[in-house]
């Protein structure tokens, strides 16, 4: 039982510049000034190299957006002015407003109430090279819903996007995002979460491909016994920027948030930047958070900055932590392992396999899983090279 | 016949500032068969000959060399060693998290083996050894070393002495931390695998209570980064009722008083 006696308080590695609180949002782009790459929230970000996704380009092409729903699952496609859109949060940067501002259609995948359902995989992929797309996405798990949704971010071009996932009372959403672009796509995407009344999500983010990906996921709880688990997991190679910014929000007493990010990197270039906030507000009564980050640098020339912010306004918490560690791959384990006869190559594997074991031991769909472990093989091939 | 030959090695590690010798000129032979125990003083460089012969990175050999049947052990890489039939019981093993004990016994096996074990005899294999070494099963599923108690990575280290077989085994103050019962247990795995076949074993301690159960054919002192005296068991009866005062000038009990 962490009671504060402070109050407020404020704590981190980085103390915030000014408080989440008072981070600014808005449905309209022109709300935002264009960035220009000293601003906190953009300070890590390669701006040059997002297309203009920050500055006003307009969109030349359309992502493919392609359901392969589970029984029971309702898939619909509608216009921007649908008003059940923009209900999970609102846009907290620049890009994100301006997908909200320039899609045409999202996609809309409801989960049956009151039922467990198989899952459901949506399927974007990039409208190609050279182009500049926007999109946007809701997931809504109805009342006492249970099921898992993946999303399967694949292709070319820049990609700005608005996921919503509302999660209704006493629903249990997972949520499997992969970044599996090819190498020069672009995506910057935030996702909203709302969680009812003993609502819980388990959202995965899993970064792989592409040249920029900025994901900012944003969790708000609508009422008390939220419990939002964020897992993420990522590995960048050369040149690779891959960014993700968790926000959780905590606004509603007696929730729950546990954030876990891990990724590897290797070559000249791969860069990894995580900023974990979480905001404890004053109604916020018996929280319990923790997050954690750790990056392993696999060789020279890698880069990973790691931040994490934790701002507590009440003092009646049941818990509140933070980690962050970035670490060289660990020559003593490699002995070890060498020791006992394992081939260098073979033994790196393992200790690669094995950090991010805990969190590929989450992921409950065996293909995703697979698949995981496959991709994470691939990138090991190119170690040591 | 596997014979372990040391000559003349001299060992440096690289600190800070400069090099620094540790070891300076080590003669010993070790022929399948016989047990020879390495006694002395904390810092005498006991800990940094078992990491030099098992080819630690930290550790740069200046001179000498190292044989296992007349090949050079020098030249092999790390993994080379250990699947020529070298094997290092560390003395404070690596926690690897996330990669299970039984994953890697069974990777390890494979790699020393040079082909992967059918699978039925192999789970038999591990069970018993584990039974023997009085190793809950559950272990089997949990990280390598991670979280395990100084005795349990002992155990541990035992174990996969016994599952690899290696020709010369090295243990490095195996004994340490360890309670009467575990020293018993991890003795009596050391004593099953001497009489597995013609190995032989270098046994590195500070205290003589181990060689109450397993027994050396020959003891050697060690300080100062060399074999200073060489003898029998009576060695180390000498060592303790007199400790290391005649060799280092200072008193350091070889016996826990």
């Amino acid at each position: 039982m962490a009671a504060l006696s402070t109050q407020p308080h404020s704590h981190g590695a980085v103390v915030p510049v000014s408080s989440r609180a008072e981070h600014f949002t808005s449905y309209d782009v022109d709300a935002f000034e264009v960035p220009g790459g000293r601003e906190e929230i953009w300070r890590f970000t390669p701006l040059k190299r997002l297309a203009g996704l920050h500055s006003g380009a307009a969109a030349t092409g359309t992502a493919a957006v392609e359901v392969n729903a589970a029984s029971g699952v309702t898939v619909e496609t509608v216009g921007r002015d649908d008003d059940r859109l923009g209900k999970a949060g609102v846009p907290g940067d620049r890009v994100a407003a301006q997908a909200y501002s320039s899609f045409e259609q999202a996609t809309i995948v409801t989960l049956p109430g009151d039922a467990k359902t198989e899952p459901t995989t949506v399927t974007v992929t990039g409208a190609g090279s050279g182009t500049v797309a926007y999109g946007h996405l809701q997931i809504k798990a109805s009342q006492f819903a249970e099921g898992t949704v993946i999303l399967d971010f694949r292709g070319s071009g820049a990609y700005a996007d608005n996921v919503e996932f509302l999660v209704a009372d006493g629903a249990h959403l997972t949520v499997i995002t992969i970044h599996d672009w090819a190498d020069d796509a672009v995506h910057v995407s935030q996702h909203h979460v709302k969680l009812g009344r003993d609502a819980t999500i388990k959202h995965t983010v899993v970064t792989l491909g592409g040249d920029v990906v900025r994901v900012t996921p944003v969790v708000q709880y609508a009422g008390r016994g939220g419990d939002a688990e964020l897992f993420g997991l990522y590995f960048a190679d050369a040149g690779q920027h891959q960014e993700h910014r968790p926000f959780i929000d905590h606004g509603q007493p007696n929730c729950r948030s546990n954030v876990v990010y891990k990724g590897a990197l290797q070559g000249e270039g791969a860069h990894a930047v995580w900023i974990g906030d979480v905001l404890i507000r004053v109604a916020a009564e018996g929280t319990e958070t923790f997050e954690l980050n750790r990056n392993l640098i696999l060789t020279d020339g890698a880069r990973a900055d790691s931040v994490p912010n934790l701002e507590i306004e009440t003092g009646e918490i049941e818990g509140a932590g933070h980690a962050s560690a970035t670490g060289r791959f660990d020559d003593e384990q490699l002995f070890y392992l060498q020791a006992r006869g394992i081939p260098e190559d073979q033994a790196r594997r393992l200790v690669v396999r094995g950090f991010f074991q805990e969190l590929i031991a989450k992921i409950a769909v065996p293909e995703v899983r697979e698949r995981l472990e496959a991709a994470i093989e691939a990138e090991l091939e190119a170690v040591g090279t | 016949m596997a014979t372990l030959e040391i000559k003349d090695l001299h060992v440096s590690v690289v600190s800070e500032d400069a090099p620094k010798e540790i070891l300076k000129g080590v003669d010993l032979t070790i022929k399948a068969g016989e047990t020879h125990a390495i006694m002395g003083p904390n810092g005498s460089g006991k800990s940094t000959l078992s990491y030099a012969i098992a080819g630690h990175p930290k550790y740069t050999i200046t001179s000498g060399t190292v044989t296992l049947d007349g090949e050079d052990v020098l030249e092999m890489s790390v993994d080379e060693r250990a699947r020529a039939g070298l094997f290092l019981a560390m003395q404070y093993p690596v926690e690897v998290p996330g990669v299970s004990m039984s994953n890697f016994l069974r990777t390890a096996a494979t790699a020393v083996r040079g082909e992967a074990p059918n699978l039925r005899h192999w789970v038999k294999e591990v069970k018993g050894a584990m039974a023997d070494l009085d190793i809950d099963p559950a272990f089997a599923e949990r990280s390598v070393n991670e979280g395990f108690s100084g005795g349990e990575k002992k155990r541990h280290e035992i174990l996969q002495l016994g599952l690899l077989q290696p020709k010369v085994a090295i243990l490095d103050e195996t004994d340490s931390g360890l309670d009467v019962d575990a020293l018993r247990v991890v003795s009596e795995g050391v004593n099953r695998y001497k009489a597995s076949g013609e190995v032989g074993v270098m046994l590195i301690t500070h205290y003589t209570r181990i060689l109450k159960y397993i027994q050396p054919d020959f003891v050697h002192v060690f300080a100062n980064g060399r074999i200073v005296e060489s003898g029998g068991r009576e060695l180390a009866d000498v060592l303790e009722s007199e400790g290391y005062v005649k060799y280092t000038g200072k008193t350091e009990a070889a016996a826990l008083s």
